[in-house]
C-alpha cells in the first residue's frame, strides 16, 4: 500500500529548478534510503515530503490525500522529522524534549496526561534513553541527542518517519546504533521509514529501497543491488569507485577507487 | 499516576504544579505589596489601619486623618498596584521576546521596543493625544509595533538571532528613538518636557486609578493571549523549524505572540515609560529555579516581575526621601551589572 507519493514534482527558490520531473512512492513499512551528492535536493525533498515546502510543481500526496490541504498539526501527527542535531536553547531535560513530541496530539491550554507520560517513558526505554531522562540536551553526547531527537519523533505516534542524515555527526558505533535502532522499528512496529544520508553503504546495509538523486531529478530507485551499481555511483558522484559485497548480508559495499 | 511518576527525578508541569507554586509566590506579592504600603514618607502604620477600620474608639476619632487616608489610597496603593503590573508586564514580555529570539539576553528594554514605545507615548502628548481616550496607550502600542517589525525583521525567520547582531539591533535601535525623543523634547513647551523626561527614566509616581484600570485590563488580555501559546514557546525556543515539524503554524503563532508582548510592553511603557532590564533579570532568574518550561515560567515570571518592581519601586520612593528617584533608576542599577555578568558568561564559557 502506497503511503507517500511525490508525483511529477518540481521546485525552486528562485531560478533554477531544485527538483524537478520527480514521481516516486513509498510502501507502508518500507525503508527508504534517499542518495545522492551535495545540492542534488535530497532535503529539499524532504522538506516537500514534510509540507513544510510546496512544490510550484506536481504534488506530494500521503494516503491519497495532497499534503498541501493539510495543517501543521495534521501533518504533525503522521510525520515526524528527525534532524541532524538539535539546536534549541535553554536548559529543557531529554525528558521535556521527548515530551514535546506530544504537542501536535494536544489542545491548546492543556497538559500532558497520564497516558502522554506512559508512552514517553515505554518509548525512553526502547530507545535507550531513560537513564539519561533527566539531563539537559547540552550535557548530552551526539549519539545520546540523536536518539532523543528519534525518541521525540516516535512518541508523534507518526505514521513515517523522515529522517536528515541522522548519523552526520556520529562514530561508526552510534551510527550502527542508530541504524538498528530505526530498523527494529521498522520491522517490529511497521514504521515507514524515509531517511536521507551521505553514507552509501549504511544505506545498502539497511534500506529496503533506495533513491539515488542527481540535480534534482531521480537518477535511478529500487532495491539497494539494483541501484548501486559502478555505473549509477560513478554517473552521479563523478567518483570511480571499487566494489564489493558485504559478507553477512551480501550487499553492495562501495569504497572509492584510489 | 503516582507510583509511576515518582520514579521521575524532575517533577514534570502539571496544572496543579503550576497553581500550587503560583499560590505560594501570590502570597509573596501581596506581603511585598502590604509593606509597601505602609513604607514612605508619611509615616501610617498597619496597626493604625486596622484601628481605623474597627469600631470607633473611646474618644470617638478615626485613627487615620483624612490626610493619611487620601495618602494611601489615592496615592500609595494605586502606585503599587501599577508597580506589580508594569513588573509584571515586562517581565512576561522578556519571556516572550527570549524564547522567540531563541537568546537569554532579549529583554524590550535592550532590544529597543521600550524606547519605540516610548516614543509613539510621546509624539502622542505632544500632538494632544492625552485627550483621546488610551490616545497614548494606541501611541506606545504603534511605536512598540514598529520596532517589533525592525527587531525581527534584522532577526529574519527561522534563525535564532545572535547575542552580538541583538545587542547591535538593540544600541541602534535605542540610539534611533533617543534622537527621536530628543528631537521631540527640544519643539516642545516647558510642561510637557518635564513629563517627557520622567517618561524616558521610567518612573511610576503619576500612578492613579485610571492608570491600573487601563494597565490591568490590557495586561491581562496580552496574558491570556500569550498563555494560550505557552506550549509552543517551549518549543519555539528549540528552533522554528521543528516547531514546524511537531505541529505549530510558526507564522500564524508568532505574529500573535509579538502583538501580544508588543501590548504588553506598551501598556507597561505608556504607564510608567521605560523602566529596563526587569524583563531580562526575572525570567533569567526563574528559569534557573523553576526550569525552562513557558506553562510554569511565564506565571512565576509575572508574578515575581511584579514582586519586584513593587520592591523597587519602594526602594526608589524611600532611598532619598522625602525626595524620589525614578524606579527605572533602581532596575538599571540592578539590572546592568547583572547583564554585564550574563554577557561575559556567555562570551567566555
Amino acid at each position: 500500500m502506497t503511503l507517500l507519493q511525490s508525483e511529477n514534482v518540481g521546485f525552486r527558490y528562485h531560478s533554477p529548478w531544485v527538483l524537478r520531473h520527480v514521481s516516486f512512492h513509498v510502501e507502508k513499512g518500507s525503508f527508504v534510503g534517499i542518495l545522492g551528492p551535495n545540492g542534488s535536493g535530497k532535503s529539499t525533498l524532504l522538506e516537500i515530503m514534510d509540507g513544510i515546502l510546496t512544490p510550484q510543481e506536481g504534488m506530494a500526496s500521503m494516503d491519497g490525500r495532497s499534503i498541501r490541504t493539510m495543517s501543521r498539526r495534521d501533518i504533525a501527527r503522521r510525520v515526524a522529522v528527525v534532524p541532524q542535531d538539535y539546536a534549541g536553547i535553554f536548559a529543557f531535560t531529554a525528558r521535556e524534549i521527548v515530551l514535546m513530541g506530544r504537542s501536535p496530539h494536544l489542545d491548546p491550554w492543556s497538559f500532558e496526561g497520564k497516558r502522554d507520560y506512559e508512552l514517553v517513558d515505554r518509548v525512553m526505554v526502547q530507545t535507550d534513553t531513560l537513564s539519561f531522562a533527566d539531563r539537559s540536551l547540552d550535557h548530552l553526547s551526539g549519539g545520546e541527542r540523536q536518539r532523543i531527537m528519534i525518541a521525540r519523533a516516535l512518541v508523534q505516534e507518526p505514521r513515517v518517519m523522515l529522517l536528515d542524515e541522522p548519523t552526520a555527526f556520529l562514530d561508526i558505533r552510534h551510527q550502527v546504533e542508530i541504524m538498528n535502532l530505526l530498523k527494529s522499528l521498522n520491522k517490529n512496529e511497521g514504521l515507514t521509514v524515509l531517511a536521507v544520508t551521505h553514507d552509501i553503504n549504511l544505506a545498502s546495509l539497511y534500506c529496503d529501497r533506495i533513491m539515488l538523486l542527481n540535480g534534482g531529478t531521480i537518477h535511478a530507485e529500487g532495491p539497494p543491488a539494483e541501484v548501486m551499481t559502478a555505473d549509477n555511483i560513478e554517473a552521479v558522484y563523478g567518483l570511480p569507485v571499487v566494489f564489493g559485497n558485504h559478507e553477512l548480508t551480501g550487499r553492495p559495499i562501495i569504497m572509492p577507487r584510489v | 499516576m503516582k507510583s509511576f511518576l515518582s520514579s521521575w527525578s524532575i517533577k514534570p508541569v502539571t496544572l496543579g504544579r503550576v497553581f500550587k507554586i503560583c499560590l505560594l509566590l501570590l502570597l509573596l506579592l501581596f506581603t511585598v505589596s502590604i509593606v509597601s504600603l505602609f513604607v514612605g514618607a508619611a509615616d501610617i502604620t498597619l496597626i493604625t489601619v486596622i484601628r481605623d477600620l474597627l469600631p470607633l474608639g473611646a474618644d470617638g476619632h478615626k485613627a487615620l486623618t483624612p490626610a493619611e487616608k487620601s495618602i494611601l489610597l489615592s496615592i500609595r496603593l494605586p502606585r503599587v498596584i501599577l508597580a506589580g503590573l508594569v513588573g509584571a508586564a515586562l517581565s512576561m514580555s522578556g519571556v516572550v521576546f527570549q524564547a522567540l529570539l531563541r537568546n537569554p539576553l532579549a529583554d524590550p528594554y535592550i532590544l529597543g521596543i521600550s524606547a519605540g514605545s516610548a516614543v509613539g507615548a510621546v509624539t502622542g502628548i505632544l500632538l494632544g493625544a492625552e485627550g483621546l481616550i488610551l490616545g497614548i496607550s494606541g501611541m506606545a502600542f504603534l511605536g512598540a509595533i514598529l520596532s517589533v517589525c525592525v527587531v525581527f525583521g534584522i532577526a529574519g525567520t527561522g534563525r535564532r538571532l545572535e547575542t552580538t547582531t541583538l545587542l547591535l539591533t538593540g544600541v541602534m535601535v535605542n540610539a534611533f528613538f533617543s534622537a527621536v525623543i530628543l528631537f521631540v523634547f527640544s519643539i516642545s513647551d516647558h510642561l510637557q518636557l518635564q513629563r517627557a523626561i520622567y517618561w524616558t527614566m521610567g518612573d511610576l509616581s503619576l500612578a492613579d486609578g485610571q492608570a491600573v484600570l487601563y494597565a490591568g485590563f490590557f495586561l491581562f488580555i496580552g496574558m491570556a493571549f500569550i498563555y494560550r501559546y505557552a506550549r509552543s514557546l517551549n518549543i519555539l525556543a528549540t528552533g522554528e523549524e521543528t516547531a514546524l515539524q511537531l505541529g505549530i503554524s510558526v507564522g500564524k503563532t508568532k505574529i500573535i505572540l509579538l502583538t501580544a508582548a508588543s501590548l504588553v510592553t506598551a501598556t507597561a511603557v505608556a504607564a510608567s515609560g521605560t523602566i529596563g532590564f526587569v524583563g531580562l533579570i526575572i525570567p533569567h532568574i526563574m528559569r534557573l529555579i523553576v526550569g525552562p518550561d513557558h506553562r510554569l515560567l511565564l506565571p512565576v515570571s509575572l508574578i515575581f516581575g511584579g514582586a519586584f518592581l513593587v520592591l523597587a519601586d519602594t526602594m526608589a520612593r524611600c532611598l532619598v526621601s522625602p525626595a524620589e528617584l525614578p524606579v527605572g533608576v533602581i532596575t538599571a542599577l540592578c539590572g546592568a551589572p547583572y547583564f554585564l555578568v550574563l554577557l561575559h558568561r556567555r562570551v567566555s564559557p
